[in-house]
């Protein structure tokens, strides 16, 4: 029976996995404790309890592939995006000693965020690309106003000669 | 319960794993009760280090899985049939460094290539390179990404050989036969001289690469024993290693004990005579290459005055206007500081830090360093003058940079540069041709030189991993047949298992001393532990 079982599973991957990911909540809250503060990625984890806390945004990978997604308030825009499968690093785990979680926001959100502060203006500072509209995605957490918001993730250097070669066309 | 147990033990069927995972989530979310001993099965089996009561937050442990497979389940589909048809022949890399440049492009051909395996073989016993030898102890934030690379080291596709050097225990010819792809990310292990007749001789200059690893616990540096019994130490050099370390010689060593800077470096730290740091660099203010969060943390350092030369900074403020942003806040916060500064120099008790800007070195004597007084170009670059200055100098740190060496006779190395020759992390075949090494690859410092934060060498061990992809699928690198891999043969190899006792082990250490661990410096005692 298990076998027939896992056929069927393996047949309808696609089904399964939309199933995966809209794991009721209760099964969150029972195994943790969970506060909008925490900082590790299972708030992020927990569906919206009610329409009042949705909060709709789309991430542009450094592809220009869009990813829209259902978060709620509260949620910190890089766990969400791991949750999402967008490519959005976070090397130093929100801790503000990195800028893998660069990202630009559409101009007219960015008066809706919280302004950086200057440990986060200090890395941005370092992060390649740097723009007027630069954020790290780590210190975005969704609030209501910001429906509609579109994150775009820069784009990875293409030229990574320390010297300045470039490379010949063959 | 047969089917599933057998397709977790079948390692050709790895990748499907997240099916399995899948699976038993539905199982659990129709409540078949039966099914949660095969769910915990796939869980402890796809990640030893969840190995827990299963009481204990199952629910934790499976997003914790989510999180890492996720990737894996949106494109399962195309995924799964790769990994029918190609059971036969695995595509085989070789990544030779576990730095940063390597996990991160581990992590992308991991993800990206569902029919490959990665081997890493490190010259060390412990992995993260820089990452454990380089980042300052007292920035213990930025080591958090150590937990991103161990889930890419427990990713069941990845083996770990710590314990292997290149060109002494194995050959590049050696790895190139035995896999499909090599990926060089060795890193930077030497550093720039600063070309003085007795650079090398004389016993008070040292170099800050060695005085890091000294403070850091690399193997064999805790042979270094610095003379900190002088007033003044001169550092050549402003990047942000040369901060790190004004930063290590001036802070309190209160703070530095709750970190895991090495016992025998907080020993001699606790009786530095040194009171007095000198931070000098050739050019100016403008192009002062450290950044402004160390120079923060230099201003707010407890008991240290940061004393500017007013003269340094003729001009300048009248230029900051027209400075991009990172260059701008940087000039403001050093003229901030210059215009907080107390007249009258320094009380006699406190240490201080002193930035000193257009001075080239010249010469060494002892306690003692001459430097040329530097003007500069409209290119910005310094030319020494006829005048010079005496600095005082019981110790010199040269801190102007890093560069790689060439491990193995078989690569295409630029000394000069003191990187591997390349294109776009193909590495190209000696001589003047444009032609690439099929099958062999570089990312990181030694591909690109030593510079950049942590997110340059992510983007580029990404783009570099991206092109290794690329080259398999367009049969630029031949995949039809199979290769053997690595075999460790009776060399002393740490696996990822052998690391774990050793993380264990000095964790362990640490909590006793109030500290995040105690490294194990000897390399035998690392080997002991790890038990081989």
């Amino acid at each position: 029976m298990f076998c027939l079982l896992l056929r069927h599973t393996r047949n309808s991957r696609q089904l399964l996995f939309k199933q995966v990911l809209k794991l009721p909540a209760y099964t969150v809250k029972n195994a943790l404790h969970t506060t909008r503060f925490l900082r590790h990625g299972e708030y992020e984890w927990q569906d919206p309890k009610s329409p009042d806390e949705i909060v709709n945004i789309t991430y542009v990978d450094k592809e220009g592939k869009r990813t829209k997604v259902q978060g709620k308030v509260g949620d910190n825009v890089l766990y969400l995006a791991h949750r999402h499968g967008v490519e959005m690093e976070g090397a130093c785990e929100a801790s503000l000693a990195c800028t893998t979680c660069h990202v630009y926001v559409q101009h007219n959100y960015l008066e809706k965020l919280n302004e950086a502060d200057e440990k986060e203006d200090d890395l941005l500072d370092m992060a390649p690309f740097l723009r007027e509209n630069s954020r790290l995605g780590c210190q975005i957490v969704l609030e209501k106003s910001m429906e509609g918001m579109e994150l775009v993730l820069p784009q990875a250097t293409r030229n990574f000669y320390v010297d300045g070669h470039k490379p010949k066309p063959h | 319960m047969l089917a599933a147990v057998n397709l977790n033990l079948a390692p050709s069927c790895w990748p499907v794993l997240p099916h399995v995972q899948n699976f038993a989530l539905a199982c659990e979310r129709s409540h078949l009760a039966l099914c949660f001993g095969l769910c915990h099965f796939s869980i402890t089996k796809l990640s030893p280090k969840t190995n827990m009561s299963f009481t204990r937050s199952f629910v934790y442990s499976r997003h914790k899985l989510l999180n890492i497979y996720s990737c894996n389940l949106s494109t399962s589909a195309i995924k799964y049939q790769n990994v029918q048809q190609s059971t036969a022949a695995v595509k085989r890399i070789c990544i030779v460094g576990a730095g940063p440049a390597g996990f991160y492009a581990a992590q992308y051909l991991l993800k990206q290539l569902s029919d490959c395996t990665v081997d890493i073989v490190e010259k060390l016993p412990v992995p993260f390179g820089l990452v454990r030898f380089g980042v300052a102890p007292d920035h213990p934030e930025v080591k958090n990404v150590i937990n991103t690379f161990t889930k890419t080291a427990e990713h069941p596709r990845l083996r770990f050989f710590g314990n292997v050097t290149l060109g002494e225990d194995v050959s590049l010819q050696e790895l190139r036969d035995r896999y499909h792809a090599v990926l060089l990310t060795y890193g930077a292990d030497q550093d720039r001289e600063l070309q003085l007749d007795n650079e090398r001789q004389a016993p008070h200059v040292i170099s800050a690469r060695k005085f890091v690893a000294w403070y850091n616990g690399l193997p064999g540096a805790e042979q270094l024993q610095p003379d900190l019994s002088g007033r003044d130490v001169t550092i050549v050099g402003q990047g942000n290693v040369a901060v790190d370390v004004a930063r290590m010689l001036l802070s309190p060593i209160d703070t530095l004990k709750l970190t895991d800077t090495t016992e025998y470096a907080l020993e001699a730290l606790a009786r530095s005579k040194v009171e007095r740091v000198h931070l000098v660099g050739r050019r100016g203010p403008l192009q002062a290459a450290f950044t402004i969060k160390e120079l923060r943390e230099m201003l707010k350092l407890p008991n240290v005055e940061t004393c500017w030369r007013a003269a340094d900074f003729t001009g300048i403020a009248e230029q900051v206007d027209k400075l991009q942003r990172p260059r701008r806040r940087l000039t403001e916060l050093m003229l901030k500081s210059l215009g907080e500064q107390r007249k009258p120099r320094a009380a006699a008790n406190g240490k201080q830090f002193l930035p000193i800007f257009l001075r080239a070195p010249k010469a060494i004597a002892a306690n003692e360093m001459e430097f040329s007084i530097t003007e500069l170009q409209e290119n910005e670059a310094a030319v020494a003058t006829e005048a010079s200055e005496r600095l005082p100098a019981d110790l010199i740190l040269r801190s102007i940079g890093y560069k790689s060496s060439c491990a193995d006779a078989g690569i295409n190395f630029d000394p000069k540069r003191g990187h591997v020759c390349n294109r776009q992390g193909r590495v190209l075949k000696p001589g003047e041709s444009d032609a690439v090494e099929p099958g062999l690859y570089v990312a990181g410092w030694l591909c690109t030189g030593p510079t950049g934060v942590i997110l340059t060498t992510m983007n580029g061990a990404f783009a570099v991993a991206k092109t290794i992809c690329d080259d398999i699928a367009n049969k630029a690198v031949d995949t039809a047949s199979a290769k053997p891999g690595f075999e460790p043969g009776s060399r002393r190899i740490v696996n990822w298992e052998g690391w774990r006792r050793i993380d264990q082990h000095e964790s362990e250490a640490g909590k006793a001393k109030g500290k995040p661990r105690e490294k194990i410096v000897s390399t035998e005692q690392m080997l002991r532990i790890a038990g081989v």
